[in-house]
This record gives structure tokens, C-alpha cells and sequence, in this order.
């Protein structure tokens, strides 16, 4: 094997903030030395945003991709044409992770219509005779802690035939009462989603009760904006018939990278909310939405 | 000729004075290599049992210790080994990692906590079946699941609820029609390719495996399978935890260093606690509940990796998600899951398994509710056996609990049972897992509330059972006892079904020996007789019955207070198949041998035992195998031992008489009572001082009959060689003169019979050693038999010479001239005035012939043809391959001529120069024994009237090797 490179970054967890400064080396081997025209060190940040098929053409949502919005672009030069050693190269590097006037540095956050994303690219320019080579390495920016305290905002809710909506034929509906409360509808992204749900009573029995986080993404451009709802992740806390009156536990963990604190711009919006789905025995699915906001502390 | 004439005259009184040892005290105390490998309990027990007749300890310890009765003991080496190479764990030998896991856990817990690997054994042989399994897995399922592109939610649930719809999609893995045996393969074969994933790097792969194991967890086809298949797959969770654990652990090796075992979050580097994190987010992200709950708590142990708090703040988080768990079977496990789980990373942490077990108590009435009732109508399951499935994980989350706790709580958990209806199956549990002292002191409350339950519920005998068991390990208050007995016995004697009566009365039975009289273990036994009886019940329950014997006689040890127990012998009848019979009737004989401190004469002992013996004796046929023969020989062995009439000797003769027409097939056994008899008429003699009356001397002689006609019925030949020997040297002892001689002449007779192989310890050997001893041996006990008057001189003596003649001896072996060289010692040793030993009161023939010339002359023919047929045989020895053989030969003789003749005649004394030469002629001397030799001549020249040995030494040259 002739050249690798490899970039990385100091943190195991690869997590940076605004302000801090990105370190870390980018290491070259090989076993005989490396002639090149010069190494460089390209920090970019961008949102990608992508209009869905649903709310344009299939032909415009495949070339209209909105443009993405850079956040942040820098490139250093590391080293200059020449030669390096054989063996192992390791080459330290420094980022200021700087936002420059007032412009915020958004926290990494991988969606269906909304991609923000920070990379670190390396690159080794040869001769024409070489292939250039790149190396690519994500890195993690969460955003700073939000000022002020978060107000919890605890939720009561209570489950009826009644209460729904939607409904075709409530007549057929079986009857049931399920009460519960979420602790909080503001959460912190590295706290769980905690509350709890009591099935009173159900003349049919329960198959599954989930919880379904949701992102709800909206891109605006020249054409107008789209909304669209998507999944994240379904997670089941009641398996089976449960017991009667007996309190269960709800309980979710904010999945990393697939959230973000709740972020609202002039192009684009990422906002999540989660959905109690109980599921009956004689497929009768209910559903409880409730709108979440998300912030990092 | 020359030989004996010139015997070498000895004074065998002075000659023992110099040439005696000096005698060095036996210290028994020290290792000695002879000495046999029995441990002092047993040791101690033999002595005092046998102590009487054991005159010097040297030959106590070897012919006390048969090597057969040692085993029977339990304490043969291989078993002490065994017990002392293990004595922490009491666990039962599983594989060895499981054992491995073990020590840790109880390194944690103390070892009084019984390990769940003890239980799980118990689990799989308990829950099994016969019908179906099915297996189903879907690997990859879960493609891409954040990052599909689906469009509205309601779509994106609905594919959710096909998922829920079981064994559709083609993408699943969907094994059917599985036997218990092939579950329990694929399950094994699951949990090895979750290890190959894992050493090859497929994490993800492995996380996946393991995902689709617990989620089997939620399946509860086939119900009565259910606690097997908890065992199975945690098994996997288990090495999973461990996997992970193990990998975050290497991780965090720094310079060299692993970790301490009581390492602080702090140490931990940050990759080892990214990669820890990453393993929390990636489970707590899996969709279904029970596969999310059974991976994080087998990882729980991680937590100590990211914080101090980490355990203690999951295990309530864990113990209240499993409320979530409809189904009351599925979620007891878990819950017994967590608590195995909490036990072990976190046994200090008895909160949450209180908090375990009353949510369960919560959710109790599930159990009994409609969507219980009808899943088991379809899977066509009673409830009293639907209930029993619950037990192994109660009784492990109680066990749990009541580890070193305190009776408050116990007391409290009990009363909360109490509370609830149908609460059989608690009950039952809490009499399983709580300490046995706790139950016993509450006996009554406990037998109120086993006849308050619901006779549908949870089968009652198990309660009574478990009631029992307690019992038999923790006395209840004294003034309770009768009472409890009677309630439970009132209530174990109306079970209808002959399988749960016998496994109840079987636990009781224990109780009633260790606290009442033998009125009441009759009562009991008469009971289990009578319920056992009809239909041929009894032959399903077998196992059980000797349980109840082994306990009878465990507790009772005294045989004469047994055998008066009405019952007993006829509950012994109930054993009607063979197999099980014996192996009763060796247990009580065991028991006997093992208990029985004095030798006993009480008719009803003897009549019961010799009816037991009798029956193992009957067991044996052409099929039975030689250990077994042995085994039951030395039982049947044991008991002769112990019989004894004290002074009535003729009842004890007519006892063997009884025994040998008893036990004829067994031969280990008529050597006993030759031995027996024997020993019998030497008791004889000793009470008598020697002087036997005209009524004993008949006795005696009865006894010397006795064996006499014993001896031919036994097979093997050197048996009756010795036999033979030893029962003439008892009757000449006993001044039976003649029939000491047919005792001899028996045995000279035999001689030829003797095969030139025999077969020892199942392998066949040349029996020429065998017979060189006991020839011997026979010579020297011929030395004082005098000769019968109307015979010729010494004919004894030329019978055996004459046989040994015509015996037809391997070609190549010398063992005919060492025997001839043999009897020149004796024909010395019978030229002397006074014999070198006398049977008391015997005249032998030096006092019957008084040194006549006649005899001696008579000798001095006998040995002039011995003497000749030595040296003919020498020269034979010429031959290039046999000058070895001559050597050795030569050098035999000279040291007989050395050691008996008189080498101042001249003769004699070249014959021996001349033999010292033959030895060395050829080379095959072995020139240190002849250095040896030489110098001994040398020492003995020295002495008085010996100094024509100087003159000998000289004429003997030492052949140096060339």
C-alpha cells in the first residue's frame, strides 16, 4: 500500500463548541517518502437542505436541492511542497472554532430534509504523475448552553374515546381511560424524556404502547416552504396487556446526531415532537401528539 | 553328600541375640508409604470397632484395612480428593466457565448464597417438553431505521403493526418444528456465533444476536418451556455482559496497568467512556421493550465505567420499565433477571429487589385475569401447572431478598403475601426461598394458610412439600411438633394421586425420624405402604422410596431399634424390582457396617440382616459384574464380622454353618468364614488356655472340619493353597494332629492343579512367583509338623519334593532349583538339636526322633539328591543364553552353602570355590555383590570360630572386568 492519510481529532468523542479550538494531527504513513505539492487543512460547515417529493416535482426535488448555507469555511496550509519521510508523519494541528460577527454556529444534527454537518478535510496535492489524496473526518459541534434557566413545562394528559379525533366510527371504539403525564414537554437534549402513563381501565386488551419521536423539518425557499414530519425512532415501553391502575414508566433517550435543540432560522426549521401510540388488541391505534422543544444546558 | 553332614551346627537363641535390630518405636503418628490412604474419621472408627483383636499396631494397619471396606466407608482417596480438592463451592461441577463465574459472584455475595447456577440445572430438568418450538429471527431488520426516507407517519406505523404481526416477511429467519433437543442446539449454536462475531470485530453483528435472543423472551408458545428457555437465553445475555464488559475493561489498560478491581469512574480514560456511552445510546435506541430491557441489564455492570451513581440510578429505572411487560410470566423473569444481574454487580443494593418483588405483588392479580386464562385455554395448560412455571423465578427473587436479611422484612413480605388472594404460589415460594429457621418457627401460621388456599390454585402437596423441606433442616418450636405433624399428615394422607403423595410424604418422612419415636415413623410408614400398594403404585416411585429408607436409616441408627419398627421390613417388599431392592438392601447394609459399634447376637438383627444379605446374596447370577460381587461380598462380609455370640462358640459356629449354606455363591465370602472359623478355634485355645477339654477338642475339630470341607468349593487355586496352609497351621496349633496332616496333604495334592497362568486383577500373569512364595512358606511350616508314626520319615517333606519334580515348569525358568535350593535351608534347619521354632504343646520331630543317626542320615539322603539335581541343572546352564541365568544360579547356591554349611570340611569348601567361580566365569557377576560378599566373609572371620573364613576369602578371587 503506498500513502495513507488519516486525520484525527483529539476528542474521543470528536464534540467541540463554539469557541473552543479543534486540535488534533493529521498523520501520514508510508514506507518510502511522500513527494507532494503541499498539505492542507480545510475546516467547512454547512446545512444542506433538501426539498421533499411530496411538496415538489420528483424532477425539481432531485436538481432543485436548495443551495447549502455555509456556516463556516476556513482552510490553513499545514505543509509546503516537498518531501516528507518514510515511516510515520504526524502533523498537529490547531482550529479556532470561531464564529465570525453574529452568526451562530449551528449543532451537528443529521435529519431527512435538514443535513448540518462540520467536517475536516485533508489534503495532499501530488504531482501529476500521484493521485491527490483527501481524507475526511466529521467532526461534532453541539451549541452552547442555552442562558437562562429551562422552565419545566410538565404535561397531564388523559385518553378517552372521547378525546380523540379523527375518528370514524366512535361508536365501535372499545372503552378505555388512559391517564399520564410527561414531566416536562421542554427537555434538555442529554436528559431523557421522562413522565409516566397509567392504563385505567380497557375493555380490550393492550398489544403496545410507544413512543414515537418524530422531527418535524421545514425548508424554505423561492418556491414557497415544505413541512414534513419524519420518524426518528419508535420505542416501545409497554409490551402486552399491562396491568390495570399500575403507573408505567415513560422514558426516552434523545438519540445523538438525529436531534438537536430546537432550531428555528429564516431558511430552515427543525423542531421534534413525540407521539404516545397505543396500540389495542383489535388494531385499534391511538395516538397522543405532543410538541417538544429541545435545548442543550 | 558331603552337604549335610557337615550342616553347619547353629544355637538359634544366640545367634538371634547378635543378629537381632535394634528395635526402633513405630512412631504412627508420621507418613509412613505402607501405611494405607484412609483419612483419620475412618481410621479412628475401624480401630475402635476392631481394636480388641489387634495386638500390635504394625499388623493392625496392614490387615485391618481392607481395601474394600474402606471404599464402602465413602472414604476412599479418590473421594477425599475430590471433597478436599473443592471445599469452597458447593455449586455441582457444570462447565467450567460457569464455575469460574461463580467464584466471583459469591466473592461478592459470600458463599451461604446459593448461585444461580445451581439452580439452573434444576430449571431445564424441571420445565421441559415435548411439544414444538419455533424460533424466530429477524436479522436486519432494522435496516437503516433513522435514516429511511418515509413519508407520513401513519404509513411509517403501519408497517410497525406488520412487523407486529409475527412470522410474516420473507427477511426473517423462521425456524419451526423444533424438538426441545434442537432448541436447545440452535440456542447454543446462537450463543457461539454471538462469540465468533464478537472475537472477529462485528459488534454490531454481535449486538444484533443478541437483540433477537431476548427478544424470544416475549414468546410464550409452548408455556411450560418458558423458564428453560429464560435459562437458555440469559445464559447468552450473560457472556454478553461479559464480552462488553471485558472489552471496555482492556480499553482502559494504561501503560501496562489494568485497572483495580475497585476502580473510580475518574480513571477511566475518555475512549473507554465514549465507547461505553456509545453501547447505552445504541440499546437504549432498540425499538421493543423486552429485548431493550434483557441488553441493558446485562450490561448493567458497565455503568461503574461512567459514574459512581450509575448502577444505583439504572437499577430503579430498570425495575419500574418492567411494568411495562404485559404478560406476568414474561415479566417475573425479567424481574428475576434483574435481581440475578443486581445481585451480582450490586449486591448491596436490596432496594430495588424489594421494589422488584412488590410490583410484582402489584401486578399479582394479572395472573388470574382474562388474557392469562385465555392464552392458556388455547395452549390447553391447567392452572396448577401454569402457576409452578412462576416458582423458579419467585423463589429466585425472594432468595434474593432474604439473604441476610432481617426478620422484619420477611416478616413484612410475608404479610403482604398474606393480603392477596390466590396467593398459594407466593406462598409457596416464600417457603423456598426464606431461611428454613424463619419458616420452622412459624409452622402453624404456615399450615393455616396452606388450608386456606384454593384448592384450584397452586397444587397444595407442593406447598406441604416445601413446608417439609424447611422442616427437615430447622426444628419448629418443640411444643408445635406433634401438632404440625399431624396437620400435614392429615392433609398428605388424603392426596389421591400416588406421584404427589410419595413426593410429599417422601420431605416428611425426615421430620417425623429427626423428632418423634419409632411409634410414630411406623405410623408413617405403614401409611406411605398402604397408598403405595394399590395398583403397583409404588413401582413409579422408586427413587422416592429409597429416599424414605435412606432418611430411616440416616436417622436411625441403632439396628435394633429399626428392625423393631413394625413396618419396615415390609416396606422393604414394596421394592419388588431386583436393581432396586439391592441397592436398599446395600444401603441399610452400608449403614450397619458404618454405625454398628459393637458385634451383635440379637435374633431379630440378625434374622432381618441375614434376610437382607440373602437378597443381595440371590442378586447375583452368570451377569453380575466382578466389582459388584465384590461390593456385595464385602457388605455380607462386614456383617459376619459384627456377629458375635460371645462365649457361646457353638451357636457362633452353627451361625457360620447357617451363613456358609447362605452365601455359598459368593466366594470372598466363604474365605470370611473359613477365616471366621478359624479365628473362632484359636479363641477356643486361648480360653483354654491351650488345654483343650475332651468337649472342646471336639469343637475345635468340628471347626477344622468345617473348613475342611469348605476349602474345595472354592475356585481359585492359591486361595485354597493357603487356606489350606493356614487352617493345618491352626488345627497342629490346635493338636489335631491328623487332621492337620490331611490339611497338608490336601495341599501337596493341589500343587500339580496349579495353572501356569492365573488371572489377577483381571489380567493373567504367570503364577510362578505365587508359587515359590506359598512353597515357601509350606516348607517352613512343615519343619515342625512331626511325622505320623505310621508313615515314613519326613514323607511330607518327599510328597511335596516329589511333586514339585513332576510339575511341569516354564522351559526357561530357574524357580525349580531356587525352591530345591530352598529346601536345603529346611533340611539344615532340621538337622539341628532344637528346632528354630515349636508349636506349643506339639512335639516336633527333633523331640520325636531326639537327633537319631537314622533320621539324620535319612536327611543327608534327601539332601544329597537335592544337592545333585542343583548341580545337573547347573551344568545344564552351560549354554552361551544361559550363563547368565548360571551365574545368578551359582552365586543363589553358594550363599546357602555360605550361610548353612559347615565350610570346614573341605569338601564343601572347594564346592563353594568352586561355584564362587562359575559366578564370575563368564563375566554376568555383579562385581559390586561379590565385593560385597567378600567383605562380608571377611567380617564373619572375625567372629569366634569362624576364622576358616579368613583361609576362604582368600581362595575367593575377585574377577575384574576386562
Amino acid at each position: 500500500m503506498g500513502t495513507a492519510l488519516d486525520v484525527r481529532v483529539k476528542r474521543a468523542g470528536k464534540v467541540y463548541r463554539d469557541g473552543e479550538v479543534l486540535s488534533g494531527v493529521v498523520v501520514i504513513t508510508s514506507k518510502d517518502p511522500v513527494q507532494h505539492q503541499g498539505i492542507s487543512l480545510t475546516m467547512e460547515g454547512s446545512v444542506n437542505l433538501q426539498l421533499s417529493a411530496k411538496n415538489v416535482g420528483v424532477f425539481e426535488a432531485f436538481c432543485n436541492t436548495a443551495k447549502p448555507i455555509q456556516i463556516i469555511n476556513s482552510t490553513i496550509e499545514m505543509v509546503k511542497p516537498g518531501k516528507l519521510p518514510s515511516g510515520k508523519t504526524e502533523i498537529p494541528f490547531e482550529f479556532p472554532l470561531q464564529m465570525k460577527g453574529n452568526k451562530v454556529l449551528y449543532e451537528t444534527y443529521h435529519g431527512v430534509f435538514v443535513n448540518i454537518q462540520y467536517t475536516l478535510r485533508c489534503d495532499m496535492r501530488r504531482s501529476l504523475l500521484a493521485k491527490d489524496l483527501t481524507k475526511t473526518c466529521e467532526f461534532i459541534v453541539h451549541s452552547l448552553s442555552q442562558k437562562g434557566k429551562l422552565l419545566p413545562s410538565p404535561v397531564d394528559f388523559t385518553i378517552t374515546p372521547e378525546t380523540l379525533q379523527n375518528v370514524k366510527e366512535r361508536a365501535s371504539l372499545p372503552k378505555f381511560l388512559i391517564r399520564g403525564h410527561l414531566n416536562s414537554t421542554n427537555c434538555v437534549i442529554t436528559q431523557p424524556l421522562t413522565g409516566e402513563l397509567v392504563v385505567e381501565s380497557a375493555e380490550a386488551a393492550v398489544r403496545s404502547i410507544e413512543l414515537q419521536l418524530v422531527r418535524v423539518e421545514t425548508c424554505g425557499c423561492a418556491e414557497g416552504y415544505a413541512r414534513d414530519a419524519t420518524e426518528i425512532q419508535n420505542i416501545q415501553i409497554a409490551d402486552g396487556d399491562v396491568c390495570r391502575g399500575l403507573p408505567i414508566p415513560i422514558h426516552m433517550v434523545f438519540p445523538r446526531l438525529f436531534t438537536c435543540p430546537t432550531l428555528e432560522t429564516t431558511n430552515f426549521k427543525v423542531e421534534f415532537e413525540v407521539n404516545i401510540v397505543v396500540l389495542l388488541h383489535d388494531d385499534h391505534l391511538i395516538t397522543e401528539n405532543f410538541p417538544l422543544k429541545l435545548c442543550r444546558m | 553328600s558331603y552337604f549335610l553332614r557337615h550342616a553347619r551346627s547353629r544355637n538359634y537363641v544366640s545367634e538371634s541375640e547378635v543378629c537381632k535390630l535394634e528395635s526402633v518405636p513405630l512412631d504412627f503418628g508420621d507418613y509412613h508409604p505402607l501405611k494405607p490412604i484412609t483419612v483419620t474419621e475412618s481410621k479412628t472408627k475401624k480401630m475402635n470397632r476392631k481394636g480388641s483383636t489387634s495386638s500390635t499396631s504394625s499388623s493392625s494397619s496392614s490387615s485391618m484395612m481392607d481395601p474394600l471396606s474402606s471404599v464402602l466407608d465413602g472414604t476412599d482417596p479418590l473421594s477425599l480428593f475430590a471433597a478436599a480438592a473443592d471445599p469452597v463451592t458447593s455449586a455441582p461441577p457444570t462447565d467450567g466457565a460457569r464455575r469460574k463465574r461463580d467464584k466471583d459472584e459469591s466473592s461478592a455475595v459470600g458463599s451461604d448464597f446459593e448461585p444461580w447456577s445451581s439452580k439452573r440445572g434444576e430449571i431445564l430438568a424441571r420445565y421441559t417438553t415435548t411439544e414444538k418450538l419455533s424460533i424466530n429471527l429477524y436479522m436486519g431488520s432494522e435496516k437503516g431505521k433513522a435514516t429511511t426516507t418515509g413519508s407520513a407517519v401513519s404509513e411509517k406505523v403501519r408497517t410497525r403493526l406488520e412487523e407486529l404481526d409475527d412470522l410474516e416477511e420473507g427477511s426473517q429467519k423462521e425456524l419451526l418444528n423444533l424438538t426441545q433437543q434442537d432448541y436447545m442446539n440452535r440456542i447454543e449454536e446462537l450463543n457461539q456465533s454471538l462469540k465468533d462475531a464478537w472475537s472477529s470485530d462485528q459488534k454490531v453483528k454481535a449486538l444484533k444476536i443478541v437483540i433477537q435472543c431476548s427478544k424470544l423472551l416475549s414468546d410464550t408458545t409452548v408455556i411450560q418451556f418458558y423458564p428453560s428457555k429464560f435459562v437458555l437465553i440469559t445464559d447468552i445475555l450473560d457472556t454478553f455482559g461479559k464480552l462488553v464488559y471485558e472489552r471496555i475493561l482492556s480499553m482502559c489498560v494504561d501503560n501496562r496497568v489494568s485497572l483495580p478491581d475497585n476502580f473510580s469512574p475518574e480513571s477511566v480514560n475518555d475512549t473507554a467512556k465514549e465507547t461505553c456511552l456509545n453501547w447505552f445510546f445504541k440499546i437504549a435506541s432498540i425499538r421493543e421493550l423486552i429485548p431493550r430491557f434483557y441488553v441493558e441489564a446485562a450490561i448493567l455492570k458497565c455503568n461503574k465505567f461512567l459514574s459512581k451513581t450509575g448502577i444505583s440510578e439504572c437499577l430503579p429505572r430498570l425495575t419500574s420499565m418492567i411494568r411495562g411487560i404485559g404478560d406476568p410470566l414474561v415479566a417475573v423473569y425479567a424481574r428475576a433477571y434483574l435481581c440475578r444481574v443486581g445481585m451480582e454487580v450490586a449486591p448491596q443494593l436490596k432496594e430495588s429487589l424489594n421494589k422488584n418483588f412488590f410490583d410484582f405483588l402489584l401486578t399479582f392479580k394479572q395472573i388470574h385475569g382474562d388474557t392469562v386464562q385465555n392464552q392458556l385455554v388455547v395452549q390447553c395448560v391447567e392452572i396448577p401447572l401454569y402457576l409452578t412455571l412462576y416458582s423458579p423465578a419467585i423463589d429466585w427473587i425472594l432468595q434474593c431478598i432474604a439473604y441476610h436479611a432481617p426478620d422484619v422484612l420477611l416478616t413484612e413480605m410475608m404479610e403482604r403475601c398474606k393480603k392477596l388472594v390466590n396467593n398459594a404460589l407466593l406462598l409457596n415460594s416464600v417457603m423456598s426461598a426464606f431461611r428454613a429457621e424463619f419458616i420452622a418457627a412459624r409452622s402453624m401460621d404456615f399450615i393455616g394458610m396452606i388450608k386456606e388456599c384454593d384448592e384450584s390454585g397452586f397444587p397444595k402437596h407442593l406447598l406441604f412439600r416445601s413446608l417439609g423441606l424447611n422442616l427437615a433442616l430447622a426444628d419448629p418450636p418443640e411444643n408445635d411438633r406433634l401438632q404440625i405433624l399431624n396437620e400435614a399428615w392429615k392433609v398428605i394422607t388424603k392426596l389421591k394421586n400416588p406421584q404427589d403423595y410419595i413426593n410429599c410424604a417422601e420431605v416428611w418422612v425426615e421430620y417425623t425420624c429427626r423428632h418423634f419415636t419409632k411409634r410414630e415413623v411406623n405410623t408413617v410408614l405403614a401409611d406411605v405402604i398402604k397408598h403405595m400398594t394399590p395398583d403397583r403404585a409404588f413401582e413409579d416411585a422408586y427413587p422416592q422410596l429409597q429416599s424414605i429408607i435412606q432418611k430411616v436409616i440416616t436417622y436411625i441408627n441403632d439396628f435394633a431399634l429399626l428392625f423393631s419398627v413394625e413396618k419396615f421390613l415390609p416396606f422393604l417388599d414394596m421394592f419388588q424390582k431386583e436393581s432396586v431392592r439391592v441397592e436398599v438392601c446395600k444401603c441399610i447394609m452400608e449403614s450397619f457396617i458404618k454405625h454398628q459399634q459393637e458385634s451383635t447376637k440379637d435374633p431379630v438383627i440378625l434374622n432381618a440382616l441375614l434376610h437382607i444379605c440373602k437378597t443381595m446374596h440371590d442378586s447375583v447370577n452368570a451377569l453380575t459384574l466382578e466389582d459388584e460381587k465384590r461390593m456385595l461380598a464385602a457388605l455380607i462380609n462386614g456383617f459376619i464380622k459384627m456377629v458375635s455370640f460371645g462365649r457361646d462358640f457353638e451357636q457362633q459356629l452353627s451361625f457360620y454353618v447357617e451363613a456358609r449354606s447362605m452365601f455359598c455363591n459368593l466366594e470372598p465370602v466363604l474365605v470370611q468364614l473359613i477365616h471366621s472359623v478359624n479365628q473362632l478355634a484359636m479363641e477356643t485355645r486361648r480360653v483354654m488356655k491351650g488345654n483343650h477339654s475332651r468337649k472342646t477338642a471336639a469343637f475345635v475339630r468340628a471347626c477344622v472340619a468345617f473348613c475342611f470341607i469348605t476349602i474345595p468349593s472354592l475356585s481359585s487355586i492359591f486361595t485354597r493353597l493357603n487356606l489350606y496352609l493356614h487352617t493345618g497351621q491352626v488345627a497342629l496349633a490346635n493338636q489335631c494332629l491328623s487332621q492337620a496332616d490331611a490339611f497338608f496333604k490336601a495341599a501337596v495334592s493341589l500343587v500339580p492343579e496349579v495353572p501356569k497362568m492365573i488371572s489377577v486383577d483381571g489380567k493373567m500373569r504367570p503364577s510362578d512367583a505365587f508359587l515359590l512364595e506359598f512353597l515357601c512358606n509350606f516348607f517352613s511350616t512343615l519343619l515342625v509338623v512331626p511325622d505320623h508314626p505310621e508313615q515314613g520319615v519326613l514323607f511330607l517333606v518327599r510328597g511335596l519334593l516329589n511333586v514339585i519334580q513332576d510339575y511341569t515348569w516354564e522351559d526357561n525358568s530357574d524357580d525349580k532349583v531356587r525352591i530345591y535350593t530352598n529346601v536345603l535351608h529346611l533340611l539344615s534347619a532340621m538337622t539341628q538339636e532344637a528346632f528354630i521354632y515349636h508349636v506349643d504343646k506339639v512335639d516336633s520331630n527333633d523331640t520325636l526322633y531326639g537327633g537319631d543317626s537314622k533320621f539324620l542320615a535319612e536327611i543327608n539322603k534327601l539332601s544329597e539328591t537335592v544337592v545333585s539335581q542343583i548341580l545337573d541343572h547347573l551344568k545344564t546352564l552351560g549354554k552361551e543364553e544361559t550363563l547368565k541365568r548360571q551365574s545368578q544360579l551359582a552365586l543363589y547356591f553358594f550363599n546357602t552353602i555360605l550361610a548353612h554349611g559347615d565350610l570346614r570340611n573341605n569338601r564343601l569348601n572347594q564346592l563353594s570355590v568352586n561355584l564362587w567361580n562359575l559366578a564370575q566365569k563368564h563375566g554376568f557377576a555383579d562385581t559390586k555383590t561379590m565385593v560385597k560378599t567378600l567383605e562380608y566373609i571377611k567380617r564373619r572371620s572375625k567372629q569366634p570360630d569362624m576364622s576358616h573364613f579368613t583361609e576362604l576369602a582368600l581362595r575367593l578371587p575377585l574377577q575384574s572386568r576386562t
